[in-house]
């Protein structure tokens, strides 16, 4: 630390201190100080870039995997019209996400009790978002070989598995360990996420789900087409590390 | 901080009253506090990179010879120049030769600071006793490559490269424009940075002013009559550059930024007139026109730019005034070195902030999101789009560069 | 025991706009101000640069620019009668945190409030008779004549791109033609308008309503501000609210304050120190500092001559309550003043789909938008109606962001091929009507603490206990029509509407960050926790910015009233608490 005649010092930058290896930015730095009488401080080579830093095939067991890559098929299906869930790899992306921070719903305020809540306040529940998805995807499997002759819900036909989740979704199902409606409701905003988010977290492979949609992606200068006055302004989608055309 | 140091210390001086020779006059002293601005003492004898205390030294520099350190400046008798009189301190600036007879090492830049008459001398010599004197740390003995680990080798170096003495007036210029070619040759040193060396590091002939890297960033061209690096620049572009660190199409960054930050912001206009028309002065060789990149790099780095840089830059490579600077037409752009825009495009950049323009905006880091491959596809773009023209950069100098980075 | 820092003359509580706002104030007085931000340092180059700010899954899914409720949140119940439970995951708001605060990460819609607002209970009740009991409406204590100034210097700070529509009482063509009177135009032009507003300015000018282009804090042109700051010309990229700004084109503490701000040495600010409570001396009578709880879990005594609240309104309210300062609101008896009056933002939308024309929503910025504002505060004849306050009725196009934004016709189902098929149908060709209504105090919406539920370090969360009012549902009955009237009037193939008041007000669905009210400001001690110049009645070193003071919430965006009320407050301390410091106001 600094000795005390500095300790009035100002805050010199450091912008001329030669090649500081581009680290990974620590996302909780330690408590500081600032102190005024020179510019904000400002390091070269140092960016909070984007990390999740987990890979994929530590979440899913086999059988969670087929059941997951399953039910986000019937959420986002694929079709003549374009690619779904699948082509997306809605799956890679879920099961990276429940393997770290997310999944341990490390940012919510989990303590208890939980009680049932009203409609009104929100998700409730002593599952983190992987619980959630572990007991979600055993019930669901559990529910089927119930109900549908030993078969799970992979085995199920397209038809069939639609009406089971419509079921869940309207709340006709209930599971035990879990709420089915909740369990739904969850796995189809993380389908969505992972078929929109950026491709560097794994899903919207090769920005398939941008492309579906018409979504130019990570961009950031559209002055060029304010005046568009209703007509399609098309532009492939790029996404935080580029795009294919920016390659040979 | 520096600057409030540095006011600090005169202010000091000027109301403390005791243990003052009476014959050292506020005017002298002011003379000289203005000099070392000029000369920019302040920023080499600072350790500024550790927070270190100005005048006391410490800062690292890295020479192509190796790293030096600089000494402490302040009139601290075991650690500083405190024994140091006149003569002796002429001695160093005008002959490049210590207290104590050895050769001093040319980073320490008394080749141009050698243009400086006796007088200029001496007020500085005034001004720097008027600094509170700093106990530092001893400085060690600078680890150089050999033969120059030898102080004594430095008698062949200046043999081949030291033209001692005082600046002479062109009779057939102004005098504003000796005024400036003073500031430029002298204590500005402009060309340590923007001159070319040679292997041994003397200034390359026929290269003066023409740009030169130093630290891994390169200088640009500063040559402002026709065909020179910025020829296009206004004498009052100059003034504003140097007088606030920006122009409307560019700012100050780095080291220059610093050089702004010490010394010009605080120089006179009419110095900075002086240099502007000395420096539009300078005319240069016509440049020969280099090829450009095929069809498909082209068409690849025009989507590069338009997805990775038009948002600051603009589609068209204008900028905008006075806050993100102008790539169609910029020196830097098209320095037939591309050291300084590929150093910029991998770890980023901060427009220094001034007195007059505080927000140090910042162009972020594009190593990690860039191949050395796409970076090199980029700046050719820019370096052929709109009025530019430059040599093409191989994705290999853009891979030395990032290694020489992350080290 | 906490280990006693070095006192200060100034410590405030958190380092957002209020802050940075105070900071540069009382800076300039030669006064020794320290800042303490539970959040970490951002910088634009380096946190939200153009390289990565672009993405969406992390900054508003992943939360990553605000609050984490793991570290603080409430609990929440529409009514005293059912018991509130935690809000695990943000959903209604999203409250900011880190250097610039929310400041970051806003749209940048910047409305002053009208001249009624600020006596919303005395101009309300000549016009229209006595308030409901339960309508705890009140005065604010200040006239917007008295914040003008302030209003005026806030929106140079940010470089406002906008257009007047009232100088000095001459009504300016292209301005919004209710709006208080403005000393001066706006700092820069309005933002260039897309598709939808063009749309909706034609529709609007039909029914012979008085569209105008909204005021905005991103940058229509380069621009450098009073304090010599700069702001660079917004390239429309969509990724606005929720998220930093990567190309400085967005009014933040950052692009307008704090490079000024930091040249001071007798600024500083620390960071992850979270306040765990204010001061008092032995006696009550003055807050003598605070004390925080730095990143490596030790406490600390920050002792102060001058302690200034400007973090969050949700954080301000509860920081007196966990203080003991003044008496926490029980609605049951009617007693006690914090958390009282606690209101939010009444809020609707129209949905338009087109067939041929392609509205392209994710060219957009921040403010992009145009506004009616006929019917907001008293701007129209509320004679029989039932209700008081009134909305904005705006064309905004922000962003079109697929995780967030992938809209459907009503009628489509919620899931599989059909779903799928409608997004990708609807996803270029959608645009909304969006009404921004008041929300009027009402004795039963208040926060308190939780008998329940705690936080890491044991202290209770706060309570939030808020429904939609009556007031609130005939509001926006009666305006959302006129909204979906100039909807149909915009040449889609249809239009649906969504009202937030047809049901109980829910905590999952995103609506405003613009939580208002716990620590009202007002005339006397009786009926306020603070008085006009912001200052705690109880603790006159204690001054309390934000939200928190508005007695209750008008139809507009806060964050302009908040800047001028901090300005207002700064003055007062600047110009009459400092030589004399003690109430500024006799009880």
């Amino acid at each position: 630390m600094k000795t005390e005649r500095l300790t009035r010092r100002s805050l010199i930058t450091h912008a001329l201190s030669a090649g500081t290896a581009l680290a990974l930015y620590p996302t909780l730095l330690s408590a500081r100080e600032y102190r005024g009488g020179d510019a904000p401080p400002w390091s070269p080579n140092v960016a909070d870039q984007p990390y999740y830093g987990t890979e994929y095939g530590q979440f899913f067991t086999p059988a969670e995997r087929r059941a997951a890559d399953a039910l986000t098929a019937r959420i986002i299906p694929t079709d003549e019209s374009g690619p779904g869930a699948r082509e997306a790899d809605v799956v890679i992306f879920i099961d990276r996400q429940l393997a770290g921070f997310y999944g341990r719903g490390q940012r919510w305020y989990m303590r208890g009790p939980f009680p049932d809540p009203l409609e009104t306040q929100g998700y409730q529940s002593e599952h983190t978002p992987a619980g959630l998805w572990r007991h979600g995807l055993a019930a669901l499997d559990a529910h089927c070989r119930e109900t549908h002759d030993g078969r799970d819900f992979v085995d199920l036909s397209e038809q069939e598995q639609d009406a089971v989740l419509k079921a869940m979704d309207e709340e006709e199902i209930e599971f035990e360990t879990v709420s089915a409606k909740q369990f739904f409701d969850f796995a189809k905003e993380m389908t969505i996420e992972g078929y929109f988010c950026d491709p560097v977290y794994g899903g919207n492979r090769d920005m398939a789900g941008w492309r579906y949609v018409g979504f130019p992606g990570a961009r950031y200068d559209y002055r060029d087409f304010i005046h568009h006055n209703g007509a399609p302004v098309e532009l492939p989608p790029v996404g935080l590390l580029g795009a294919p055309y920016w390659t040979r | 901080m520096m600057r409030n140091a540095i006011i600090a210390a005169s202010v000091a001086i000027l109301s403390s009253g005791a243990a003052v020779a009476q014959e050292i006059s506020s005017s002298q002293i002011e003379r000289g506090r203005y000099l070392a601005i000029a000369s920019n003492c302040v920023s080499c004898h600072t350790d500024i990179e550790n927070d270190g205390i100005p005048w006391a030294g410490g800062r690292e520099l890295d020479t192509p010879f190796g790293v030096i350190i600089t000494p402490n400046i302040t009139f601290d008798d075991e650690t500083g120049i405190g024994r140091y009189t006149r003569d002796d301190f002429w001695r160093a600036m005008h002959e490049g030769i210590r207290r104590d007879g050895a050769q001093l090492y040319p980073a320490f830049p008394y080749p141009y600071f050698t243009r400086m008459p006796r007088q200029d001398v001496d007020a500085i010599y005034e001004y720097l006793r008027t600094i509170e004197p700093i106990r530092s740390d001893v400085v060690p003995e600078a680890e150089l490559a050999a033969p120059f680990q030898v102080r004594e080798a430095v008698r062949g170096w200046k043999l081949l490269n030291f033209d001692q003495g005082v600046f002479e007036p062109d009779l057939e210029k102004s005098d504003e424009w000796n005024r400036g070619a003073y500031l430029v040759r002298g204590p500005g040193h402009c060309a340590a940075c923007h001159t070319e060396k040679t292997l041994t590091g003397g200034d390359a002939a026929g290269e003066d002013l023409r740009g030169g890297v130093l630290e891994n960033w390169h200088a640009p061209n500063i040559r402002g009559g026709e065909h020179g690096g910025i020829a296009d620049w206004s004498e009052d572009d100059i003034v504003d550059y140097l007088g606030t660190g920006r122009a409307a199409h560019t700012m100050a960054m780095s080291r220059m930024g610093e050089v702004v930050e010490f010394s010009t912001q605080h120089l006179r206009e009419d110095d900075l007139r002086a240099i502007a028309v000395y420096l539009k002065d300078l005319d240069d060789e016509e440049r020969q026109v280099e090829a450009g990149p095929d069809d498909d790099a082209m068409r690849i780095g025009a989507w590069l730019y338009f997805d990775n840089c038009a948002a600051c830059h603009r589609s068209d490579g204008g900028g905008v005034d006075h806050i993100f600077a102008r790539l169609d037409g910029s020196n830097k752009v098209n320095s037939e070195d591309p050291t300084t825009i590929i150093r910029i495009t991998l770890e980023g950049a901060r427009a220094h902030p001034t007195e007059r323009w505080p927000h140090g905006l910042a162009m972020p880091a594009f190593s990690w999101k860039l191949t050395d491959e796409q970076i090199a596809d980029v700046l050719n773009y820019v370096r052929h789009a709109w009025g530019n023209n430059a040599r093409l950069i191989d994705a290999s100098e853009v891979a030395d560069l990032r290694e020489y980075l992350t080290e | 025991m906490a280990d006693r820092r070095s006192p200060v003359d100034v410590v405030l509580v958190g380092f957002g706009w209020t802050a940075a706002l105070m900071a540069q104030e009382l800076t300039e007085e030669g006064l020794e101000v320290l800042a303490l931000e539970r959040g970490g340092w951002r910088d634009t180059g380096t946190d939200f640069p153009t390289t990565h700010a672009p993405d969406e899954l992390r900054y508003y899914w992943r939360h990553d620019m605000f609050l984490e409720t793991a570290r603080e949140t409430q609990t929440f119940r529409n009514n005293r009668h059912q018991i509130a439970l935690p809000i695990r995951r943000w959903g209604s708001y999203l409250p900011g945190v880190g250097v610039g605060g929310a400041g970051v990460h806003w749209n940048g819609q910047t409305f002053r409030f009208l001249p009624s607002d600020f006596v919303a209970k005395t101009h309300n009740e000549e016009r229209y008779g006595p308030l409901p009991e339960e309508m705890t409406v009140q005065d604010y204590g200040v006239t917007y004549d008295e914040l003008e100034p302030h209003f005026d210097w806030f929106e140079k700070i940010c470089g406002i791109s906008g257009k007047a529509g009232n100088i000095r009482g001459d009504i300016v063509e292209g301005g919004n033609p209710f709006e208080g009177w403005r000393s001066d135009e706006y700092p820069n032009p309005p933002l260039e308008m897309t598709f939808a507003q063009h749309r909706f300015e034609a529709a609007a000018n039909g029914m012979g309503l008085h569209p105008f282009p909204a005021p905005a804090a991103n940058m229509s042109r380069g621009y450098t501000n009073p304090l010599g700051v700069q702001l660079a010309p917004c390239t429309y990229c969509g990724f606005c609210e929720k998220f930093g700004c990567g190309n400085f084109s967005k009014s933040s503490p950052q692009t307008t304050i704090i490079p000024v701000l930091m040249k001071k040495p007798n600024f500083t600010v620390r960071t992850h120190c979270e306040v765990m409570q204010v001061l008092k001396d032995r006696n009550g009578e003055r807050a003598t500092g605070v004390t925080y709880m730095d990143a490596h879990g030790k406490l600390w005594e920050q002792p102060a001559e001058l302690v200034i609240l400007c973090g969050y309104q949700l954080s301000n309210t509860r920081l007196m309550m966990l203080s003991g300062i003044g008496e926490i609101y029980n609605p049951r008896t009617g007693e006690g003043l914090v958390g009282k009056n606690y209101t939010y933002q009444v809020m609707s939308g129209v949905d338009i789909f087109y067939e041929e024309e392609f509205t392209n929503e994710f060219i957009g910025a921040g403010s992009l938008g145009m506004v009616v504002d006929d019917y907001n505060g008293d701007n129209f004849d509320h004679s029989g109606l039932g209700f008081i306050g009134g909305a904005y009725i705006a064309s905004w196009t922000t962003h079109q962001r697929p995780i967030e934004s992938h809209p459907t016709p009503e009628g489509t189902p919620g899931w599989g091929l059909e779903w799928k098929r409608a997004m990708r149908k609807n996803f270029l060709k959608h645009t909304s009507l969006s009404i921004h209504g008041a929300s009027m105090a009402h004795r039963e919406n208040y926060l308190d603490l939780d008998p329940n539920y705690t936080d890491q370090w044991g202290r209770p969360l706060m309570r939030m206990t808020f429904d939609f009012t009556e007031n609130d549902r005939r509001l926006s009955d009666y305006i959302t029509p006129i909204a979906e009237e100039i909807a149909r009037n915009m040449g889609g193939r249809e239009v649906n509407v969504s009202q937030f008041t047809d049901d109980n007000y829910d905590i999952k669905p995103y609506q405003t960050t613009h939580n208002t009210g716990g620590t009202i400001m007002g005339q006397t001690p009786a009926d306020s926790v603070v008085n006009r110049y912001l200052q705690s009645w109880e603790l006159p070193n204690l001054f309390i910015m934000g939200a928190g003071v508005f007695p209750q919430n008008a139809g507009y965006n806060p964050t302009d009233t908040v800047a001028a009320l901090t300005l207002w407050s700064a003055r007062a301390i600047r110009g009459q608490y400092l030589r004399n410091p003690g109430p500024l106001v006799q009880a």
